[in-house]
């Protein structure tokens, strides 16, 4: 049945709000309105989404085989290398930030608009720049590095795009500090009156969190890719041992900034399951201090954790027991949350909508995500399951089951917001189970592979590992179809939905006190604050 | 073997104890996930909303839980860290009596050398109940020398010696995998390892029959490439002495001391420093010789006994 909360009055839309304020595609390309500019970030990551998805089902086809089902190992290399980059710097980095975000942050603070509304625009246009530069690589053949572009492969041996996809990189990176910075300022400057920190949905301190780090690692990468286009195109010896480089000093560069990258993909979808549960149990969340500082403790903790990826290249020992001390170090906050998410749903009034199914089931991937990480983190394991598809598995229970399912909550949960109209609750909760089923039987079966030694990055295997990897295969194609049905409903619903209303789920928060869809400057005057889960008949004591 | 292993098999010393490290982690990872999963579910059961406009007491978090789901699995976590760097630097530190071989990665291939002589590509023969200690360093990029049934790996790196030991603990043959991605033939760079009876090694050995020790063909190449015009056995004025170099401390110009172990030895050959005491006279051989006849030159540099008496090794 709908989702719907039993209302007095059937459900309304406002006659003019932000969709259809303004008409034409100069009113859309030319918006400086957050919630428009949302919408843009959605129609791409979405496109983007859809290519790095079809490149992995790809990969799992040709797995099916010891031999390779469908292709050469060259056109392996390069499938893998694509859905890495893309998924993470096209699709996953800005998924929540620059959609979600983007529409919620003003209005969940009660502003108007971000701090730089033109700035925001630009920065949608830095992105569609760098993801235009990237796929033109891709076309003109493709990178056969790894997402990782290891030197001296990437800068003397790999005869692929690599300029051109560094240079999609590099830009891409421009997009996201704008992005960050732009939330920074707005979440420190156009806070409604009263709208202290400590009143603050956490879905902010999140992404507040995120900012920091997207304005502080993506500066690293874009100066390690002007160094590999510098070796690359003038010989310069960097990282090139035959012209006096030194390869790991890439490693050092690249996981530096690739270690909170890691987090820039899991802490906004963290912020999303931190509201999915309030709403999903109409309920403060438990313990709100320790979840937003933990996220701020993951924030800081994960710059100096960077070293977990290079156990096996060399390093001294003794930088190994280091990295690996702060590794286990950053799983604690990470830990702090899962518990106090669990412990919100104590005396909760549980609701089994979509949004809370996906929160639910966030809770469960990412646990064993976490878990697993604990394997790597550890120095003598690490020495048997680097590289292999223990990583695999584990990075994707956490981007995937992790960073994914908490996107996908999140649009269920505020698609009535966006666009007015509710969707079709019992095929979102199918697709909600297929999802989660399809997810477990793609890389639950990986955790073994790579125990068994598997390596990543094989075209070609052993054949005893070939029983694994089918059930892996068909854990994918449910799962693709599992993301295939929101795409058909979501469609549907933005034409044909029934109205929702405000607020279809009695969820607190200032996005739910003002119409849905929104009008365009969201707020006719300053909104009065409640603290951000004011459930209760009485407000709570804020901390 | 059984239909549906989910462990490779424990062919070395090393493996038994990081199996248990492995097995400690697993039974940790399924009981706190099995908690959250027991304790989600039922919460979602007995507190589902019952009415749709039901809305449920509130109340704070609870500092004392907080502090216990805090503490408690941060003390978790010293006891996997201190167990799991025992066993990583167990891994790390090849016991002094370790046989050496040597292993050259190459775009996409492995190539191993014994000091007695045999090469192979992409297999390695070895002994069982010996320690053995890879010796490795990469031609081109940077491969991984990972064996499953070992629970072994270490990063292959151009430009650097690393080093990794097993002792194996039964005869066989086992997967040898390139564990990090190459390039092209990432997939294909596989071997196997051959661990022979003491037995068997040693007919192995004998059976390699144009075999010259490491050493010798590295005394043929310090010929070839003009090393003893400079190096004499008798020592020249301003060229220092080999003699009796390998394993003792050397003070460089730049103020750093180093031990002359296999990576000075080879920085020396390709990128001659300056030695406290003596001219910067050596040019470098970077680009005139590849990585195995590095190895070789060493093993040779390697075979001189203490100063003054170069042995003549034996052809």
């Amino acid at each position: 049945m709908s989702a719907v909360a039993v209302e007095v009055e059937a459900p309304t839309m406002p006659e003019v709000h932000y969709l259809n304020a303004d008409y034409g595609w100069r009113s859309w390309l030319f918006t400086t309105d957050h919630k428009r500019i949302a919408w843009l970030y959605l129609f791409a990551i979405t496109g983007f989404f859809a290519v790095g998805g079809l490149m992995a089902t790809l990969m799992r086809l040709n797995l099916v085989e010891p031999t390779g089902a469908l292709m050469e190992p060259a056109s392996y290399n390069k499938l893998f290398t694509a859905h890495g980059l893309i998924m993470i710097f096209f699709f996953l980095a800005p998924s929540i930030p620059t959609v979600l975000g983007n529409f919620l942050i003003p209005i969940m603070i009660g502003a108007r608009d971000v701090a730089f509304p033109k700035l925001n625009l630009l920065s949608w246009y830095i992105f569609m720049l760098a993801g235009s530069v990237f796929m033109f690589s891709v076309i003109r053949g493709g990178v056969d590095t790894g997402w990782t572009l290891y030197t001296p492969l990437s800068t003397t041996y790999a005869n692929g795009n690599v300029l051109s996809a560094a240079v999609g990189i590099f830009i891409s990176g421009f997009s996201s500090i704008l992005t960050g910075l732009n939330f920074m300022v707005t979440i420190h400057k156009m806070r409604a009156p009263r709208m202290t920190w400590f009143r603050l949905p956490l879905f902010i301190w999140a992404l507040y969190a995120t900012s920091v780090i997207f304005v502080l690692a993506m500066p690293v990468i874009a100066i390690t890719l002007a160094l590999i286009a510098l070796e690359r195109i003038f010989h310069v010896g960097i990282f090139d041992p035959a012209l006096g480089g030194d390869p790991i000093l890439f490693q050092h560069l690249f996981w530096f900034f690739g270690h909170p990258e890691v987090y820039i993909l899991i802490l906004p979808s963290m912020g999303v399951v931190s509201e999915l549960v309030a709403a999903g149990c109409r309920k403060r969340v438990f313990g709100y201090s320790f979840v937003a500082f933990s996220s701020v403790s993951i924030a800081a903790i994960s710059f100096m954790v960077w070293g977990h990826h290079m156990f096996l290249t060399g390093q001294s020992v003794y930088a190994g027991f280091v990295f690996s001390a702060l590794s286990f170090a950053v799983a604690i906050p990470s830990a702090i949350k899962v518990f106090n998410w669990t412990a919100t749903m104590h005396k909760a009034s549980v609701s089994y909508d979509t949004p809370m199914l996906y929160a639910i089931g966030f809770i469960g991937l990412f646990t064993i995500g976490g878990l697993t990480g604990l394997f790597l983190a550890s120095l003598g394991t690490d020495v048997h399951l680097h590289d292999t598809y223990f990583v695999v598995a584990h990075f994707h229970y956490v981007m995937v089951g992790g960073a994914i399912m908490g996107y996908l909550g999140g649009m269920h949960l505020w698609w009535p917001k966006m666009t007015g109209k509710l969707y079709p609750e019992a095929w979102a909760r199918f697709a909600c189970l297929l999802v989660f089923a399809g997810f477990n039987l793609t890389f639950g079966p990986q955790f073994i592979l790579g125990y068994l030694g598997m390596p990543r990055r094989y075209a070609v295997y052993p054949a005893e590992f070939q029983v694994l990897n089918v059930m892996s295969s068909a854990g994918a194609s449910i799962l693709a179809l599992g993301y295939l049905i929101p795409l058909i409903y979501f469609t549907w619903s933005a034409f044909k939905g029934p109205v929702a209303g405000p607020n279809p789920w009695g969820a607190k928060g200032l996005e739910w006190t003002i119409p849905s869809p929104p009008p365009t400057n969201n707020f006719d005057e300053t909104p009065v604050v409640e603290e951000a889960y004011a459930y209760g008949p009485e407000e709570a004591h804020v901390g | 073997m059984y239909g549906f292993p989910l462990q490779p098999e424990q062919a070395s010393t090393l493996s038994v104890e990081m199996d248990y490290l492995y097995y400690f982690l697993t039974a940790l990872t399924i009981f706190f996930a099995g908690l959250i999963f027991a304790t989600v579910f039922y919460f979602a059961i007995k507190y589902r909303r019952r009415d749709k406009d039901e809305v449920p007491p509130q109340y704070e978090g609870n500092l004392k839980l907080e502090l216990t789901w805090t503490i408690i699995p941060s003390l978790i976590c010293v006891l996997i860290f201190v167990w799991s760097a025992h066993v990583f630097m167990r891994a790390s530190t090849p016991p002094p009596s370790a046989t050496e071989i040597f292993v050259v990665g190459k775009q996409w291939m492995w190539k191993v050398q014994h000091p007695e002589g045999p090469r192979e590509i992409n297999t390695l023969h070895v002994p069982v109940h010996e320690p053995i200690k890879l010796t490795m360093t990469s031609e081109d990029v940077i491969h991984d020398f990972g064996v499953p049934a070992f629970r072994m790996k270490r990063d292959v790196v151009p430009g650097m010696y690393s080093t990794e030991w097993f002792e194996a603990t039964k005869t066989g043959e086992f997967h040898l995998f390139c564990d990090q991605f190459c390039g092209m033939g990432h997939s294909h760079m596989v071997g196997t390892i051959v661990v022979l009876s003491h037995e068997d090694y040693a007919r192995w050995l004998a059976s390699q029959l144009n075999a010259k020790p490491m050493s010798v063909t590295g005394e043929r190449l310090f010929g070839q490439l003009g090393c003893n015009e400079c190096h004499t056995p008798e020592g020249k004025p301003g060229v220092p002495p080999l003699q009796g170099l390998y394993g003792t401390e050397v003070k460089l110009q730049n103020g750093k001391t180093v031990t002359a172990d296999d990576a000075y030895l080879r920085e020396s050959i390709l990128g001659p420093e300056a030695i406290v005491g003596y001219p910067p006279n050596m040019p470098t051989y970077q680009g005139q010789m590849n990585e195995e006849e590095v190895l070789q030159l060493i093993a040779y540099i390697k075979s001189f006994g203490p100063p003054g008496e170069r042995k003549a090794t034996k052809q």
